[in-house]
Parts: C-alpha cells; structure tokens; sequence
C-alpha cells in the first residue's frame, strides 16, 4: 500500500514537469520580447529591465526554466503587473467563488447521474433509458454558455425566480450567509451539471448493466434479495471503478465549464480572473492558473486512483 | 464499395447526421444567395429591431435597398440573419481543419510511437503531461500566446487533441505490428516506411475517421466557446460565438442576438456527433464495444 503511493506519488512528477514545461513554452510562443509580454501593456521601461533581471532572461533556455520553475515550486506563481499583486494572491482571491460552483456541480451531479444511470440499466430499453441516451448525445451537443442563457430566460427574466447574474460570498468580511450564496449559484450549478450528468450516467448505466449480467446477481435475486438491494449493494458497488474513474477525468470537462460559467453568470471567480488576464495579455495570470487548473486536476485524479482500494477491495497494489 | 455505402445509409444516425451537415454546407457555400445582405452592412435606422421588420441599407449610391431583418437586427443595426449563415463557413471551416490537424500530428505521433520503442516512453510521458492540462484552458493559452486568426484558433483546438489520437493510433499500432502480414512485410525487408504507409495506417483508418468526426464536433463547440468568451476570432468576422458574445451584454433586453446562433451551433454539432456515432456503430465494432470516445 505504502509502497503504491510512493510508486503513484513518484509518477505524477513527469506529469507535472511536462505540464511546467509546456506552460513555460507557451509564453515563449508570442513574438516579441518575453521581459515586455510579462510585464503587459503597463509597465515602465524599468519594470522591463527589472523582469529581464530577476528572471534571468539573458541566460539559456533551461537555466530561465528553472528559475521560473524553482520560484513555482515555492509557491511563487509570478507577478501580475497588470494587476500589480503576485498571481498567488490573485488566485486565493477568486478560489472561493469557482470552488463554490465547481464543488456544489459535482455534488448535483453525482446525486442525479448515479441514481438515472442505475435505473436505466436496470429496466434497459425502457423509457428512461431512452430518454436519458437522448439527453446524453444532446448534453454533449449544447454549450455550457447556451444552457445558460436559456435557464437565465427563463428562470430569471421571464419567471423571475432567480437572480440573473452575480454572487454572493459565503466566507469574509462581505459574507451574505448559505441562503443568499445557494440561492445565486442554482442556476449556474444547474447549466453547468447538465454535461457532467450526461457524461456519468453514461457511464454508470453501461457500467451497471454491465455488471447486472454476472452470475452473482442471478444468485442474489434466486436467493429473494429485494431489487433494490441488488442494485445497490450487488450492482451498483460492483460497478463504482469505472463510474469513479468518469468523475474524475470529467474534472478536466467541468474547469472548461467553469471558465465559460463564470463568464455568463457574471461570477468573479478564476474563469473570470482567466478571461480577463488573455484580454489584458497578462501573461503571469494566465500561466498560473493554467498551472493551478491542471495541478488540482491531477491530485484530484490521484484520488480517484487511491479510491479504487476502498471501492473494489479485490485491487490490491 | 457500394456494399459500404448502403451499409452506411442503413445506420439512421448515419443518414440523421449526414443529411443536417449536408444541409448546412448547402448554407455555407450559398449563403450570399439566400436572401442575405453583407453581414458587416448596418443599417443606422434599426437597431435591436425584432425579428421581421423591414428595414434598409443605405448603397454607396445614395439609393437604398430594402431589406426584412429575418432574425431581427443587432446592436448596431446589422441582420443577425445573414450574419448566422455566414457564421456557418466558419464553424464548419475550424471543425473540418481542426480535425484534419489532429489526426494528421497526432497519427503520425502515434505510428511512431508505436512502432519505435525508443521513442515511444518519452514521447508518451510528454503527452500524458499535455492530457493533464484541461483542453479549454490549453486552447485559451494557446491562444494568448499566438493572438487570434483563423489558423491560431485551429491550431489551439488541435493541440489538446492531439495526445488522445497519439494514445489511440500507439494502441493500434501495437496490436497491428504483431500481425502476420506486417511480421510478412518486415521479413521482405520492406521498408519501415512502406510498413508504416502501406500495411498499418489503413487498418487504423476505420477508428481514425470515428476520432476525428468526434473532434470535428467538439472543435465546432470550442470555437464557439472560444469567441463567446471574446478570446476567439476577431470581432469582425461573423462566428456564432462572436454573434453571441456581441448579445451576451444586452441579453436580457434582446435574447434573440444568442439564441438565433445557438439555434444553428446546437443541431450542428448534435448532427456531426451523431455521424460520429453511427460511423463508429458501423466501421469500427471493436471500437464501439469498448465504448472509447
């Protein structure tokens, strides 16, 4: 066991250095010089000469690379001289609103996908069943952003039920209370759960009915175990490997969501703060969050792996 | 040949999808001929009007022509109508290039990755790295760094495909090169190239077609996404995002600048995801079972 998470901890440092890697790169892609673009259209002649100085811009390739990457690896992300404060600072700034909508999507989500998918392949080819694969090719179909704009039509604008736009903080000093903060995320929790409830319950309804073939399920129903004791504890947990796995690598589909979710509900989040630093060409911003992104996405995904212990106790590392 | 088209025609996924995507190509390419008006002429005198009212663009003449605004008239007098047809070419354009994109870097990756061993723990640890980066984030950035045109929006869509065609045509490279006739060809001593060419890429063309319609849809997706958030094409060229993202400030008063465009981007890549699945229902079986994506 211990020996599995060295092994897996081990494992996640080329990904995380390609990511830095690439990350790094990325800036370099934009013609002219690297001092100027960090420092974005504000900066002093200075400020240029500065950055040139710190980030050791004379120097080759690799020796740039980890300068940068050493001052990533201390949990300094950079400066954002259009913002004039550290990325880092920026970033704890806006976690609250995106993990807000990104934690309450997954949990909405979760609830509804697991339970749809479960019925659908326990009466395949029934009336659930279609009409959840046809909600699944379509939630793949439509943008997050015109889920969106039609939930704000009409929930908002014509029945007036919903605030239309905003958000409401539930920790700090300007801190509103769980009422008012859930009341303005339900919309966006709603338009941005539909892809991921169209994405787990696939998986979950192909996984469990699945598992509704084996040999084991015949027994339990001949033996007269109630079928909602064969869907849950026979099926359904035989089949959570793969339905964890989705959540995971959904994670990837629900920080997209997330940029563009934030963009339409008007949420000052990390999307937002994104969205803001390529208008603005704020490099440092940009390469941050892309760093914070994919390594939240990782961890989450090494969970996801450590799981599977609890889950299927026949995986044994 | 004519056995795999009437196989083909027999999927309704396959007819559903190819009909709307035909029809839509009908509309790029004969867009000027379907009653629209440059979608960049605006007419001063109505501005957010609602969808058919009469109005008239002024000709450098100094006469005018009259004009019904189908979809109503935007924010600066402009036919939403005409300015969706004519988002058509684009959306269909960045779909249809973005995938070619893909398979051709990532195929080409991936034979190599498969068929060269040295190459291949290096190559795949790299993308690996590139799959830990969320697509839309890795296309944004993409994006910033190079600016926006039409073969930068491309190519940022592309990259973050490119690692799951590469993982997909290394998977079947593995399984092919262990084939009797590939084990036949070496023994030859036909060239690897040849090999590579002639005797592994067209038996992974069947799955390779399934993954690039799938990445055609989601490019037409992501470009939207992309211009929604103004971070896509430049403002001037009419795109359903861009369309959208223009309605976006003024949505509450005049829905229909975002639901017009959405009305098209919807179909379109239900359409195209569709013939992704009927294509892989029949050319790909073993693909189909797997339940890859």
């Amino acid at each position: 066991m211990l020996r599995f998470l060295i092994q897996r901890l081990l494992s996640l440092i080329p990904v995380l250095l390609t990511v830095a890697i690439v990350v790094f790169l990325i800036l370099r892609l934009t013609p002219g010089d690297p001092a100027a673009v960090i420092a974005g259209n504000n900066a002093t002649n200075e400020d240029i000469d500065r950055i040139r100085e710190q980030l050791g811009l004379t120097q080759p390739l690799w020796t740039q690379f980890w300068i940068w990457f050493s001052g990533v690896l201390q949990g300094d992300l950079g400066y954002s001289f259009y913002l004039n404060k550290p990325v880092l600072e920026l970033i704890l700034q806006r976690i609250e609103p995106t993990l807000s909508l990104a934690a309450g999507t997954m949990l909405l989500a979760v609830l509804v996908a697991v339970p749809l998918g479960t019925l659908a392949a326990w009466r395949m080819g029934g009336w659930l069943d279609r009409i959840l694969s046809g909600f699944a090719v379509a939630g793949f179909s439509v943008p997050v952003f015109v889920i969106g704009y039609v939930l704000i039509y009409i929930f908002a604008i014509e029945l007036k039920w919903f605030p239309v736009q905003g958000y409401n903080r539930l920790l700090g000093p300007s801190a509103q209370g769980l009422g008012p903060w859930a009341w303005q995320l339900v919309l966006p929790w709603l338009s941005l759960a539909t892809i991921y409830v169209a994405l787990i319950a696939r998986v979950t309804r192909a996984s469990v009915s699945e598992a509704l073939t084996e040999d084991y399920i015949r027994t339990a129903r001949a033996k007269g175990v109630t079928e909602q004791a064969v869907l849950m504890r026979h099926a359904l947990s035989n089949a959570a490997v793969p339905i964890v796995t989705v959540i995971g690598i959904g994670v990837a589909l629900l920080i997209g969501g997330v940029v563009v979710t934030e963009t339409v509900y008007a949420i000052p989040g990390l999307g937002s703060l994104t969205v803001d630093a390529v208008l603005n060409r704020d490099f440092p911003v940009i390469q941050g969050v892309v760093l914070f992104f994919s390594a939240l996405y990782v961890l989450i995904n090494l969970l996801v792996d450590l799981s599977y212990l609890w889950l299927d106790p026949r995986i044994r590392y | 040949m004519t056995s795999l088209a009437s196989k083909l025609l027999a999927n309704s996924a396959i007819r559903f999808g190819a009909g709307v995507l035909g029809l839509l190509i009908g509309v790029a390419l004969l867009a000027p001929w379907l009653g629209t008006v440059d979608p960049a002429a605006m007419d001063a005198g109505h501005i957010n009007t609602p969808s058919g009212t009469v109005g008239a663009f002024a000709l450098l003449d100094g006469s005018s022509v009259a004009h019904t605004f189908w979809m109503g008239s935007d924010n600066f007098g402009r036919d939403i109508y005409s300015r969706v047809l004519y988002g058509t070419r684009v959306s269909l354009l960045v779909g249809l290039f973005t995938a070619v994109a893909a398979l051709l870097v990532g195929g080409t990756l991936g034979m190599l990755a498969g068929y060269f061993r040295t190459l291949d723990a290096v190559l795949m640890r790299f993308m690996d790295g590139l799959m830990a980066i969320p697509a839309i984030l890795l296309a944004i950035a993409l994006v910033a760094a190079l600016g926006a045109q039409l073969w930068t929006v491309v190519v940022a869509i592309a990259v973050p495909e490119i690692p799951r065609v590469t993982r997909l045509v290394r998977s079947l490279v593995l399984s092919l090169r262990e084939e009797p006739f590939v084990e036949a060809a070496r023994a030859l001593a036909t060239p690897t190239p040849v090999i590579l060419w002639r005797h592994i890429l067209p038996n992974a063309m069947a799955p390779l077609i399934v993954q690039g319609t799938f990445i055609a849809a989601s490019a037409v997706l992501t470009e939207a996404i992309l211009s929604f958030l103004g971070l896509g094409l430049p403002a001037d060229i009419p795109t359903w995002g861009n369309i959208m993202a223009e309605g976006r400030v003024q949505f509450s008063q005049y829905p229909g600048n975002v639901l017009y465009p959405a009305l098209f981007l919807v179909p379109t890549v239900l359409a195209v995801n569709l013939l992704g699945d009927g294509l892989r229902d029949v050319l790909d079986p073993k693909f189909a079972k797997r339940g890859a994506r």
